[in-house]
This record gives C-alpha cells, sequence and structure tokens, in this order.
C-alpha cells in the first residue's frame, strides 16, 4: 500500500510505531523538504546578536535551501534563498560578513540586502551588441524570500506564506520558557558543528526523548551528583511540534539530599569528581530549574543546563547524515566570573560534552541497526499513547508529539 | 640551554605526549600539565573572532584527571584510537623564562570496523614552564582547523 500523494509508502498505524523507512528513504527527504521545511514552520536561521549592524549577513540553511539572513538599511532582518536568479549559483559565499550589497560571483548579477535583483552585467550589452531583451525585467527575476519572525533575539524563516505568527506557532507555554531563558541581549561564546551519522529526525527525537536522560547519560550517576532531590517534567504544545522539558531543585529536601550525599561518599567503589569546580553555578534565572531543554518543530533546540546555555541547530544533509550546529552564548552584562561558569559547564555539552557526547553517536547506532529493518517499526509507548504535558519524564510523549505534528505536515 | 637543545626537548616532548595518547596511556596524559594548568579544545574560527567556549575547557588538574575517569567510567563511545603525527615546534623563549610554542598536528581516527579518516588537523598554542628541570606544560589551547567534529571527540588532542 503506498501513499498515492507523495509516492511514499503508508505509515499504516498508530504513531506510537514509527516505521524505519522513514529514516532511509530518498522520497522522504524530499517532501520533507517541500512540506516541513518550506511548508507552514518557522526555520530557526541565526540570532540576531550575529547580525547586529546594518549590512551585516550571514549564510544559513532551511532544511537542506542555503539562505542568506540580511540586516538592511532600514534596520530589518531579511533573508532570502541563497541562489542567483540566473543560474543557480550560490550568491554569498561566506558564512558571514558586511556589505552594501551581494553580488553573484558567476557573471556580476547583484541584489540589495532584501534580496531584490538590482544589477545584470552587461545588461545592456557592449558596443551596442547582445544584452537582455526588452522584455526582460529585472523584478521578475528574485530568489525566493522568506517570511521572517523573530523572537527573544532567534531569528525565525518560513517560505510559507500562511504560516500563523510566531507566538501562535510556539504556544504561550513554549514562548514563556523561550523567554524565561533568553531575556536580554546575549553574546556568542562559541559556535561549532557536529556532524551527525545519522538522519535528522533521529537526532531531533534524541532531544525531545525524556525517557534516555538518565540511562543513556551516566555521567551524573557515575559520579554521585546529587540529582535525588530533583523533580521535573515535560511540556509538549498543543500541536505536539514543540516540548520543554526541565528539572528543578526542590528546596525541601536539601538536608536529606546531602545526608545521602555524605552517605554515598563512603561508598567504596565510588568515583568523585576531582574538581567539581565544573558544576559550581547560580541560580541566575531565580526559580531553581537546572535543566531546560527546549524544542521547536523542526529543528531547533534552547538548552539551559545551570548556566550553560546554547541555541542548537539541526539541518539535514542528505538522508543519513545530519548537521548540528551550537551556538554557545551568555549574555551581554555577564560579570567575568558569570562567563567563567558558563564556560566550564560547557564541558557537559556538545561534541566532547558529559551529558552529550553520547548523543553524537546514538543516533548513528540506530541508523546502522536499522540497516534492514525499512519495513519494520519502532515502539514509542513509554508513559503510553497520549502526548499530553506530564509531571514525570519516564514517558516518550514529547516524542509522539514529534511525530504526530510531522505526520500533519506530510499527511501520512 | 640553547636554542637547538630546547627545540628538541619541546620535540621530544610532544612526541612523548601524542604517544601517551595514541597509545591509550590515557591516565597519563595529565601528567604533563602543571598542576594550575590551562587546556582547551577550540577551532580556528573561534580563536580568531576572540570566542572563549571550548569543546573541552579545562583550568586544572584535576579537571583533566576528571576529563579521563568520565571517558573511562562513565561515557560511551564506540571504541576507537587515534594517531597524531606532529611538526618540529617553533618555539620562543619568554622573558619569564618559560617558552611559548606552536606545533602543528594531524590526527588520524581509527574505528572500531577498521575505518580510518583524518579526524582533526591544527596547531598546539602552548605556554611550556619548567619545574625542577621538567618541562610542563602550564597551556595548551588546540585550534583544529575545521569547524566542524565528526560525531564526537572524546579522547583528547
Amino acid at each position: 500500500m503506498s501513499n498515492m500523494q507523495s509516492g511514499l509508502p503508508a505509515w499504516g498505524g498508530s504513531t506510537t510505531n514509527v516505521p524505519y523507512w522513514l529514516y532511509q528513504d530518498e522520497r522522504v527527504l524530499a517532501a520533507e523538504q517541500e512540506k516541513v521545511f518550506q511548508g507552514p514552520t518557522w526555520n530557526y536561521l541565526c540570532l540576531e546578536a550575529e547580525v547586529p549592524n546594518i549590512g551585516d549577513y550571514r549564510t544559513t540553511f532551511v532544511g537542506e535551501m542555503p539562505v542568506v539572513v540580511t540586516r538592511n538599511s532600514d534596520g530589518e532582518i531579511y533573508a532570502f534563498e541563497n541562489r542567483c536568479a540566473h543560474r543557480g549559483a550560490l550568491i554569498a559565499l561566506e558564512d558571514s560578513g558586511n556589505a552594501e550589497d551581494l553580488a553573484c560571483v558567476y557573471h556580476a548579477w547583484s541584489y540589495d540586502l532584501t534580496g531584490n535583483l538590482k544589477g545584470v552585467a552587461f545588461e545592456h550589452g557592449v558596443g551596442g551588441k547582445g544584452g537582455m531583451p526588452e522584455m526582460f525585467k529585472k523584478s521578475d527575476h528574485n530568489p525566493r524570500k522568506l517570511r521572517v519572525a523573530t523572537f527573544c533575539g532567534l531569528v525565525f524563516g518560513s517560505l510559507d506564506e500562511d504560516v500563523p505568527s510566531i507566538e501562535e506557532y510556539l504556544g504561550d507555554e513554549v514562548a514563556s520558557r523561550v523567554e524565561r531563558v533568553l531575556h536580554k541581549p546575549v553574546r556568542v561564546l562559541g559556535q561549532f558543528k557536529q556532524i551527525l551519522p545519522n538522519n535528522w529526525k533521529l537526532y531531533f527525537e534524541n532531544v525531545k526523548d525524556t525517557y534516555h536522560a538518565s540511562l543513556l547519560h551516566v555521567f551524573f550517576t557515575t559520579f554521585r551528583l546529587n540529582r535525588l532531590s530533583q523533580r521535573g517534567g515535560v511540556i509538549v504544545s498543543e500541536s505536539g511540534a514543540h516540548h520543554v522539558s526541565y528539572s528543578v531543585i526542590n528546596p525541601d529536601e536539601k538536608v536529606s539530599a546531602e545526608y545521602e550525599a555524605e552517605k554515598l561518599r563512603s561508598d567504596k567503589d565510588d568515583y568523585r569528581l576531582l574538581d567539581p569546580s565544573l558544576l559550581s553555578g547560580i541560580d541566575e534565572f531565580g526559580d531553581g530549574i537546572t535543566l531546560q531543554i527546549l524544542s521547536i518543530f523542526p529543528g531547533f533546540v534552547l538548552q539551559q543546563i545551570q548556566n550553560t546555555i546554547a541555541v542548537r541547530q539541526i539541518l539535514p544533509q542528505g538522508v543519513e547524515t545530519t548537521e548540528l550546529n551550537w551556538t554557545y552564548i551568555g549574555f551581554e552584562d555577564d560579570t567575568p566570573e558569570l562567563e567563567e561558569m558558563r564556560l566550564k559547564q560547557a564541558n557537559l555539552i556538545g561534541p566532547s560534552g558529559f551529558v552529550s557526547m553520547e548523543d553524537g553517536a546514538v543516533g548513528g547506532f540506530v541508523q546502522r541497526g536499522i540497516r534492514c529493518a525499512g519495513d519494520e517499526k519502532s515502539v514509542v509507548l513509554m508513559g503510553g499513547e497520549d502526548i499530553a504535558s506530564a509531571d514525570y519524564r519516564a514517558t516518550e510523549a514529547s516524542v509522539r508529539g514529534f511525530w504526530h505534528a510531522y505526520r500533519n505536515h506530510m499527511g501520512l | 640551554m640553547t636554542e637547538t637543545t630546547l627545540l628538541e626537548t619541546i620535540a621530544r616532548f610532544n612526541c612523548v605526549y601524542a604517544s601517551c595518547i595514541d597509545e591509550n596511556q590515557l591516565e597519563s596524559w595529565p601528567e604533563y600539565f602543571v598542576d594550575d594548568c590551562f587546556y582547551k579544545v577550540t577551532t580556528a574560527d573561534n580563536y580568531q573572532k576572540g570566542r572563549p567556549a571550548g569543546l573541552i575547557y579545562a583550568d586544572s588538574k584535576g579537571m583533566l584527571k576528571d576529563r579521563i575517569s568520565a571517558l573511562r567510567e562513565a561515557n560511551v563511545y564506540e571504541q576507537h584510537s587515534y594517531r597524531h603525527i606532529l611538526s618540529m615546534p617553533i618555539i620562543k623563549l619568554e622573558s619569564d623564562g618559560n617558552v611559548s610554542a606552536e606545533t602543528s598536528f594531524s590526527v588520524t581516527r581509527i574505528m572500531r570496523g577498521g575505518q580510518m579518516d583524518i579526524f582533526a588537523t591544527g596547531k598546539y598554542v602552548d605556554e611550556f614552564q619548567c619545574c625542577d628541570s621538567n618541562w610542563r606544560l602550564r597551556k595548551r589551547v588546540v585550534v583544529c582547523d575545521s569547524i566542524s567534529i565528526d560525531t564526537l571527540l572524546a579522547i583528547p588532542l
């Protein structure tokens, strides 16, 4: 049985069973580009802080589509496809820069910072010979322009004319959790790219998977770092598309937690950190939340683990490769002491992170494991079948939420 | 110490440092640093832009030892090893008697299944300190040429 519209096989069943061909099929990736990334979604493009001045530009992607983000002379941010209207070459070749206009290197067609074609080399020919015909109008030839929305210093783009506003797209609960962290101007502390040997969805599911955290990532338990007094939960947006998972220090349990810590220290085969300053932090948001992982469909993550804050952009690079772009951030008004805490705690995250190193590899384990199992399905039943928010994390509700939203977009 | 002797000393130091990692003697790796050391792995892009974050960021020998015990006891990753190929160092004797140095490296990663890739190339930007006639690293900033890391960076460079 196949899906008549897309030519893809039918999902054939509940969202609690995800067929593995979704991670393997070239046609799926092509349909995702059209229906998810270029569909009625908001794609994270970059930080406003990366294009602070008029003329600043940065190249990025929407799915696999190359995009230029600019700060135009009117002070507004614009985004357009990084594809020359003439022969399709990339317009901007640098990761970032500052320019009055952008010219394609191939035949020097030039664009203003809003993506309008402004110059065609030898438009009227040379010495009265050649040139473009009379009927050619530059205004008919522009790269596709994106709708742009900014929220808390994050720049999002959409190819869809009817996409809801960013606030409506996120919903109040998820929006307020973005605002909780990104409540003042940020400063970029570092940017790293990680290439993952798996389909992009496997990483996005991993981010949303609150079930795996304490099972795969044993750094905290191995070193007996106190996690006992923490409670947490998961928020799934109404559409299922976005999620927030969090954990909170419960102040009432401080005494017993200290007691536990003392007791554990006497254990025989006990590993302790020699330099626990790695974990010294402050409650900078004043709400006791020590961890908040927030995802925005289809490929954005905002992460706060203690005082280490980062945004992650998830981009497909073909069916079996994913580009994960990390931007580590602090705030413009950070004291040197706070910045130092962020830098030391950043050992927890990224490609070398004590608690995120495994995430770089585990998607590849799935991709290789399912090599001959395209028609088989995974089991996503933890916590039942619903996609509701919960005050516990032994659930796969947010993973089901992702697939719910994904199926809606893909028509599967 | 003549400049030639110093060059030999630093070059020899780097050879045994790399061998320690490549031969999986990681427990000895922190001993190449002074107690109050600084070790960071970053990329040329971040380094040139003055962005302070690292993939690995340690400001004490204790943190280096913690890194190794985490690799041994906590972190999950597929078995693999490195082979470092190093250049001769470019050295400069500082007025305080310490030595600053830069050394290029190329690291091949060998995976469990036999796959070999050039995992990283770049340079060590170092400050060496002599303690009781032994040279140790006071600071090593590992500046990788590429902005990207394939899969993960577990073993230090």
